[in-house]
């Protein structure tokens, strides 16, 4: 069971969430941190990283001797990543998105495939916790295909915990996608209503269950509780504003293993979770 | 025409409530909302659209199932795995690259232009905003960033206004680099935790990458003293200036449930002088900083 955890707006408590469900789990389970941007997961499970494995993408290079100029390679590309400048075609690596539509046009075969480090994916184990994470090379501007590869790392059965990052576009896509149900973690206030709202919608776009973490819960208004109640999204955990659990944040800490209470919170969420998706496989 | 963009690495840092306290301070100033994905600002500055345009980011493919002669071509050939063995694309996972459209030897697919989102041009109470709206799993945000921050150069180098301000995304990726590249600065806002710590050295990353000029604001400085001494030690062998170190106060949560600024509202004294001198130090440093050349922004030219 993959069960994504993710919000519209930063900082609502993602990381919290997923590194304290994901410890809470007796018995194995996996987590995977797909925010490949600014992973942060690994600084509250702090383990020891056993495999560092690049991903490399296709990117184009030009055999000059076999180029004729003809720029078909430059006008099929749609992210401009190829240009001419006379009878020279030059490649802007970071813009390419391996389609390959380059190479397949060149009438010449003067369009090899090179590859381009777009960042690693890093493991670890962590008593019966399997950890994988993502880190994006400064300077590159597409997470998605780094997404898919810590996606891969999912093992085919068990619990697996996603740790989604921010937004509502391509990276959060690529990461919710293929995830049996997405918690989407908030906080009571204008801007965590708003983004709950568009969070909400790219959920409900690809059809996957979900439910709502109301994180401090006692910081702002009612208008979050009144969203919910209005659209049917259940509120399956409240956890408030508690300079403890800022402490045990701010330094990395998980509160699972600070408090015996929170393991019981973190348990019955997790619970509550599989009963939701038990019901609703039954209505299906 | 000076443009200062307030990012952070880690979302939820206070970049938004700092950018609208900052809006509110300036004068003459254009502000711009880059945070595209989830854009907050018009919360707290209820801006009023008087110009409005659609956004067309890429186009996506559709199979013209009376022309298709099923020969799987288009399925074999796309790496995105966006066409299932049915042949049917799936269009959240198309990358609108065209290799399907240009290879079917039926001509049988169409690539219409897909509208992802709106600009919008508004007045607020505090001066002009270039803002938009992504739709919903939509792509390009780092198109439409760049299609609201050449708004924001325009109406600015027109009306003469002294700077642009930019409230940025969270992460590094495609919207964060649409957003900074080409600005005079960046101010990175920080929060004392060791996320934000250690995103914050990732972002200035970034910055240097792009040979932008940094500053930092420390915010929620009280929250852990330990980690905001490893703060100021990252800054100090950075050489990076701290303009401001703003205390953490529900006060700005209440300022933001009443749809306001942070100086709107009268707030704990401590709070508000911190705003201030965090405002005022910018300034100064950004009077410092020469006005930067416009670099041209590769990826979100359009094709023709």
């Amino acid at each position: 069971m993959k069960i994504a955890v993710a919000s519209g707006k930063g900082g609502t408590g993602k990381t919290t969430i997923a590194t304290n469900l994901a410890a809470s789990i007796s018995g194995t389970a996996t987590l995977l941190d797909c925010d490949v941007e600014e992973p942060n997961a690994h600084l509250f499970l702090k383990p020891e990283f056993i495999r560092s494995n690049p991903v490399d993408v296709f990117v184009p290079a030009i055999d000059s001797e076999k180029c004729n100029g003809c720029r078909a390679c430059v006008d099929i590309c749609r992210f401009n990543a190829l240009t001419a400048v006379g009878s020279q075609v030059l490649v802007f690596p970071e813009l390419c998105h391996s389609c390959r539509g380059c190479q397949l046009v060149c009438p010449e075969q003067a369009v090899t495939a090179q590859s381009r480090t777009i960042g690693w994916i890093e493991s670890a184990q962590r008593n019966d916790l399997l950890f994988t994470h993502g880190r994006m090379r400064v300077g590159e501007a597409m997470a998605p295909p780094l997404i898919n590869a810590v996606k891969q790392e999912a093992p085919q059965k068990g619990h697996i915990i996603i740790d989604a990052p921010p937004g509502t576009s391509c990276p959060v896509i690529t990461t919710i996608k293929t995830c049996d149900f997405v918690l989407l973690v908030t906080e009571p206030t204008p801007f965590g209503l708003h983004d709950l709202k568009l969070a909400a919608a790219v959920v409900k776009s690809l059809a996957i269950p979900c439910g709502i973490v109301l994180n401090r819960s006692d910081i702002g208004d009612e208008s979050v509780i009144r969203f919910a109640a209005e659209n049917d999204l259940e509120i399956l955990l409240k956890l408030q504003y508690d300079v403890e659990i800022a402490r045990s944040y701010a330094n990395g800490l998980l509160l699972v293993e600070q408090d015996e209470h929170y393991l019981t919170i973190f348990q019955n969420l997790l619970r509550r979770i599989e009963t939701q998706l038990e019901t609703s496989v039954g209505v299906l | 025409m000076k443009e200062l963009v307030i990012i952070s690495g880690k979302g939820g840092t206070g970049k938004t409530s700092i950018s609208a306290a900052f809006a509110s301070l300036a004068s003459n100033s254009v502000i711009c909302d880059a945070d595209v994905d989830a854009a907050n600002l018009h919360l707290l500055l209820a801006p009023q659209p008087f110009e409005h345009e659609d956004f067309f980011g890429g186009s996506l493919a559709v199979i013209n199932q009376q022309q298709c002669i099923e020969c799987g071509t288009c399925a074999e050939l796309c790496t995105f795995q966006a066409i299932s063995e049915a042949l049917v694309i799936d269009p959240i996972a198309c990358e609108g690259c065209g290799v399907c459209v240009d290879f079917c030897p039926e001509g049988a697919i169409d690539f219409p232009v897909q509208k992802c989102g709106e600009t919008f041009f508004s007045d607020t109470r505090f001066g002009p905003m270039s803002h938009a709206r992504l739709g919903i799993a939509e792509e390009n945000s780092g198109k439409l960033v760049s299609v609201i921050r050449k708004k924001a150069r325009q109406y600015a180098e027109e009306r003469r206004a002294s700077m642009i301000l930019t409230d940025g995304p969270p992460g590094i990726g495609c919207p964060v680099i649409a957003s900074i590249t080409g600005a005079t600065a960046v101010l990175i806002i920080v929060e004392t935790s060791l996320a934000s710590l250690h995103d914050l050295k990732r972002v200035n990353e970034l910055a240097e990458h792009f040979k932008l000029p940094v500053m930092v604001c420390i915010n929620k400085c009280d929250v852990d003293e330990q980690i905001r001494s490893s703060i100021e030690a990252f800054t100090t062998d950075k050489s990076i200036e701290i303009v401001g170190r703003i205390p953490f106060h529900h006060d700005v949560t209440r300022a933001m449930v009443e749809g306001k600024t942070i100086l709107e509202r009268s707030v704990d004294p401590d709070l508000e002088k911190a705003i201030r001198s965090s405002w005022s130090n910018t300034m100064r440093v950004l009077d410092r900083l020469g006005t930067p050349q416009p670099v041209q922004l590769n990826f979100i030219t359009n094709k023709e």
